[in-house]
């Protein structure tokens, strides 16, 4: 067991280390991304070009200005912005990460019932007009691209209805945080929550009922049913017991993705300053410090969610935990 | 138990399909009825219908149903569910993939117990290792907390029909119980079976395509073709004086277990016709070597002695011993 | 085949796919013909004809401040069927020209996607030994890294320097970069599963007997296993188009996708960011058009998905 999870544990670094390297040689290799000249600002001379260059060890071969990066990063935690002068990058990222952890837990909460609710009615009424338009539903909401439809949102929500009682408490867009405004912070994300859980809804009740509907055609529910038990308990008990294991290692993938920083065009639209947005920003701005920051810190939830995801795949079926 | 005229058909695209039809038999107390044929002779699903696990909406059951006096065609889906598993039991064939893999033998016991009486959880559990006991499982307490996929194949057959059991119903339904699992494992579970009616005064109504098990353990024998029954007794008779042509060629393809080794297996030649290519008539009638004039039509079930056969030799006066085979039989 | 020709939804979201498209190539057509525009030019000082009176396309703002200007609205006719955006520019024609890029390079990176990862997952899978240990570490690595960040990344820097392979030089504001970046970012995922499909297939009877009979590999490999790698392939297309579709729109919305003055319906939505609150339409009507494509891509196909399964839908149980 012990071995095993060091293996595992070393497995993840070993990832996260070849992807910090791979953004580490794609974006040292861009042109345009020349820190000395960003740093220096335009038209500098080429003599203060080359002492920036030799300030920021820029100067270095290519291994040793990685492990300078890192070491700044992980040891003294002083790495700065290349472009925002004494921006210091790691309270940059702590600050964002409230914002999306906020967005992305609330969402997720809202996804996770919300699915659940679509696909065990949509199995259990299988075949009918309600199984029907839940599914068009779920389509529908797969096929919106999140940003449009964040937009078509605020346009309702900020704009067009915004003076009705229905939208009328609907704040102006960004973040408000949780410990110094609790119902400002409820009432910034609730929108949000609601436009990035609608696709995942849509995913994921499809693949729900898609799922508990194979469960179905399995021995053990004609045996459950032999037994006498009612149709409810049959489905929740025994069909969503066994399509849960598969709901949640998805579940757990995307999520993972998401905290570290993938709702970055929700972010965008409604002005939250997440770490999606922090990430963004980094990139278009060819911030290298930062974009390192940034991108070890999505890997890293990837990473770990893949892990969590495992350790709960066991967790729920016995079959993997007791294998034979 | 009794059932009347029991007709399975689906509704499909090419129209009404007939899988089973005018089939009725009945089960007393503490009877063992065996009901032997191929695959597709509509065995298990005449069995499916009479604890209604039918679920396919494009079936249509008519007939009759009766479980001590009750119809059960027709009855309320909460109605049947008190009697599933309370008073008529069924065990599957494939005992791998017959229980919900997260969860324990134990909990499946006590959730059929609980499901039909109101009884604690503790009591509920003693009663579920108890049950695991008697049905010759060792140490039931540690396997009620062991995972199906952890036993072998007997051990789960045994598991299962601890959990047929677990509320003492007078009629389990047992459909190729040993098929698949190994001879020696089979023998177990038979006695086992046999001990369900001295120890627990249930009927069983046993299902199967093997004779031998049927020879075993039944007290009267039921033998279907295509969604027909075709020959109906006790087991003596069924046995030794064979009536329908069917049957007789089953009890032929067994080889003697004494005397001369024969060169070759008398197989039945031709195979079982699926439900839309059943001919009109007799449904047996292409592949019997004594079909006749009369078996264009379909014979009714005619007695003889304590046995029904559905064959027209019988009216006639002979049987498959004393019949000469046709002429243009193979 | 012909089990797809009777599922009335896939036909119907095929038949709505091809309209798409064919009015998507006919933008030429329109700008020339109907909308008597270019799409492209910027065109603030513009003036149409409504009504018989000349008007301005930019017209100055009535409420707010009184500053700036704004578009006009959907005049229902032929020219600015349905207004025009900031640049004073036909947004019908420009959709309809924007939805030719899009489709176009969603295609493209789906067919790359396809290719490559048939390639990757077949030689991988079949040949196995350190070809595939490296491609399969590889492949883990690809998919560990978040697929946005990858695209995002790539785009990025190739759009900022041209990509230069050999001898060919792809422009930074080509539709080719887009195409590549998203053909090459999903390959991990598609990959994978072929990986694993042609792994089975390998040790599948027939195929175990083809080398046993000493049969070459080439023709192992397209008798036996290209045909089910194909399949596979072909449920996996609407998908990926579906999926490129949006991913594209992502893009070109962040600024890093197809670049200005050419059009897509990404950059539309982002050219109607600005205008969302006053005129809507620049905004929401080319995301009506993914919405559309996308939905009838997933019918389809769902569609494709169950006329390829082999497993019947009707169970009848022996005995």
């Amino acid at each position: 067991m012990l071995a095993a999870a060091i293996r595992r544990l070393a497995q993840a670094l070993f990832v996260m280390f070849g992807i910090s390297v791979l953004v580490f040689l794609i974006f040292v290799a861009t042109p345009g991304a020349d820190p000395a000249a960003r740093i220096a600002g335009r038209n500098a001379s080429p003599e203060t070009l080359a002492a920036v260059r030799h300030d920021f060890g820029l100067d270095r071969p290519l291994p040793v200005q990685y492990a300078v990066l890192m070491r700044r990063l992980f040891v003294t935690r002083d790495l700065m912005s290349f472009v925002n002068r004494g921006q210091q990058v790691i309270p940059t990222i702590a600050e964002a990460a409230p914002v999306t952890l906020s967005l992305v837990a609330g969402a997720g909460v809202l996804w996770v019932i919300g699915s659940l609710v679509v696909g065990l009615v949509a199995a259990a009424t299988r075949g009918s007009v309600l199984d029907r338009l839940l599914m068009i539903l779920g389509l529908i909401g797969i096929s919106m691209p999140v940003f449009w439809l964040a937009e078509v949102v605020n346009l309702f929500t900020q704009s067009r209805w915004h003076d009705t009682w229905l939208f009328s408490w609907v704040p102006p867009l960004g973040y408000q945080p949780l410990t110094t405004n609790p119902l400002g912070w409820f009432k910034a994300l609730v929108i949000p929550w609601i436009t990035l859980s609608i696709l995942f809804i849509g995913l994921y009740g499809r693949v729900l009922r898609a799922s508990l509907i194979e469960a179905y055609e399995e021995d053990y529910i004609r045996t459950a049913r032999a037994k006498g038990l009612s149709e409810r308990r049959v489905l929740l008990r025994h069909a969503l017991r066994t399509s849960l294991i598969t709901f949640v290692s998805l579940f757990g993938l995307d999520f993972g993705a998401l905290v570290g920083g993938g709702a970055v065009l929700t972010e965008v639209v409604f002005g939250l300053h997440g770490v999606g947005k922090l990430t963004y920003d980094a990139l278009l701005n060819l911030d290298l410090p930062l974009i390192m920051a940034t991108v070890l810190y999505a890997s890293f939830f990837v990473v770990a969610a893949s892990a969590v995801v495992d350790i709960g795949y066991a967790w729920l079926d016995p079959r993997v935990r007791l294998g034979r | 138990m009794e059932v009347r005229d029991l007709a399975i058909a689906f509704r499909t695209e090419a129209g009404l399909v007939r899988v089973v039809d005018n089939v009725s038999f009945s089960v007393a107390e503490r009877e063992i009825v065996g009901i032997v044929g191929e695959s597709g002779s509509g065995k298990t699903l005449s069995l499916l219908a009479v604890i209604g696990l039918i679920q396919d909406p494009n079936a249509v059951i008519t007939g009759s149903l009766r479980y001590k006096g009750r119809e059960l065609i027709g009855l309320a889906p909460r109605r049947l569910h008190r009697i599933r598993g309370r008073e008529i039991a069924m065990i599957f064939q494939d005992p791998m993939t017959a229980l919900t893999p997260v969860y324990t033998i134990g909990w499946h016991i006590v959730e059929q117990i609980r499901a039909h009486a109101d009884i604690s959880r503790r009591a509920a559990r003693r009663r579920a290792i108890e049950l695991l006991g008697e049905v010759g499982l060792p140490d039931p307490a540690r396997q009620a907390d062991r995972y199906p996929h952890q036993l072998s194949g007997g051990q789960r057959q045994r598991a299962l029909i601890a959990i047929a059991l677990s509320c003492n119903p007078s009629l389990l339904i047992a459909d190729e119980p040993t098929t698949a699992l190994d001879v020696t494992v089979q023998v177990q579970i038979l006695r086992l079976l046999e001990r369900l009616r001295r120890d627990f005064g249930s009927a069983v109504v046993l299902i199967t395509h093997d004779m031998g098990v049927v020879a075993e353990l039944a007290d009267r024998v039921m033998v279907m073709y295509a969604g027909r029954i075709v020959e109906c007794g006790t087991r003596e008779d069924v046995f030794r004086q064979p009536g329908h042509p069917y049957t007789w060629g089953l009890m032929r393809s067994i080889p003697p277990l004494h005397g001369a080794k024969p060169r070759r297996l008398a197989a039945i030649p031709g195979s079982p016709p699926s439900p839309a290519e059943r001919p009109a008539g007799c449904p047996f009638r292409p592949r019997c070597i004594f079909r006749h004039a009369p078996c264009l039509d379909q014979p009714a079930l005619y007695a003889r002695g304590g046995q029904e056969i559905a064959c027209f030799l019988i009216p006639e006066g002979s049987d498959p011993e004393h019949a000469t085979p046709a002429v243009d039989a193979a | 085949m012909r089990r797809l020709g009777r599922d009335r939804a896939a036909m119907a979201a095929l038949v709505l796919l091809c309209l798409i498209v064919l009015a998507c190539l006919l933008a030429p057509v329109y700008a020339a013909r109907i909308a008597h525009s270019d799409p492209f030019q910027s065109n603030v000082g513009g003036e149409v004809v409504i009504g018989g009176d000349s008007v301005p396309v930019l017209q100055p703002e009535t409420g707010g401040l009184g500053l700036g200007v704004t578009p006009i609205g959907p005049t229902w006719h032929g020219a600015f069927l349905l207004g025009a955006d900031m640049q004073g520019r036909d947004l019908a024609a420009r959709l309809l020209y924007g939805g030719r890029n899009s489709l176009m390079i969603a295609a493209g990176a789906s067919a790359i996607c396809l290719v490559l990862s048939a390639i990757v997952g077949i030689v991988a899978g079949y040949f196995g030994g350190i070809v595939d240990a490296i491609l399969a570490r590889l492949l883990d690595v690809l998919w560990a890294f978040p697929v946005y960040l990858l695209a995002i990344s790539l785009s990025i820097v190739l759009i900022n320097s041209r990509l230069r392979i050999g001898p060919v030089t792809i422009a930074s504001d080509s539709l080719l970069l887009p195409m590549l970046i998203l053909g090459i970012v999903n390959v991990p995922y598609v990959a994978r599963p072929v990986r694993g499909q042609v792994l089975s297939l390998k040790e599948s009877d027939f195929v175990l007997a083809a080398i046993a009979l000493g049969v070459p590999n080439r023709r192992i490999l397209a008798r036996d296993l290209l045909p089910n790698v194909a399949s596979t392939l072909i449920v996996f297309a609407p998908l990926m188009l579906a999926l490129n579709v949006m991913a594209e729109a992502a893009l070109s919305f962040l600024s890093i996708g197809v670049q200005p003055p050419v059009a897509s319906w990404g950059t539309i939505i982002q050219d109607g960011q600005n205008l969302i609150y006053t005129r809507p339409l620049v905004a929401i009507v080319p995301g009506l058009a993914i919405v559309l494509t996308v939905i009838a891509l997933n019918v389809l196909g769902d569609g494709l998905r169950d006329a390829l399964d082999p497993r019947a839908k009707i169970r009848v149980r022996a005995g």
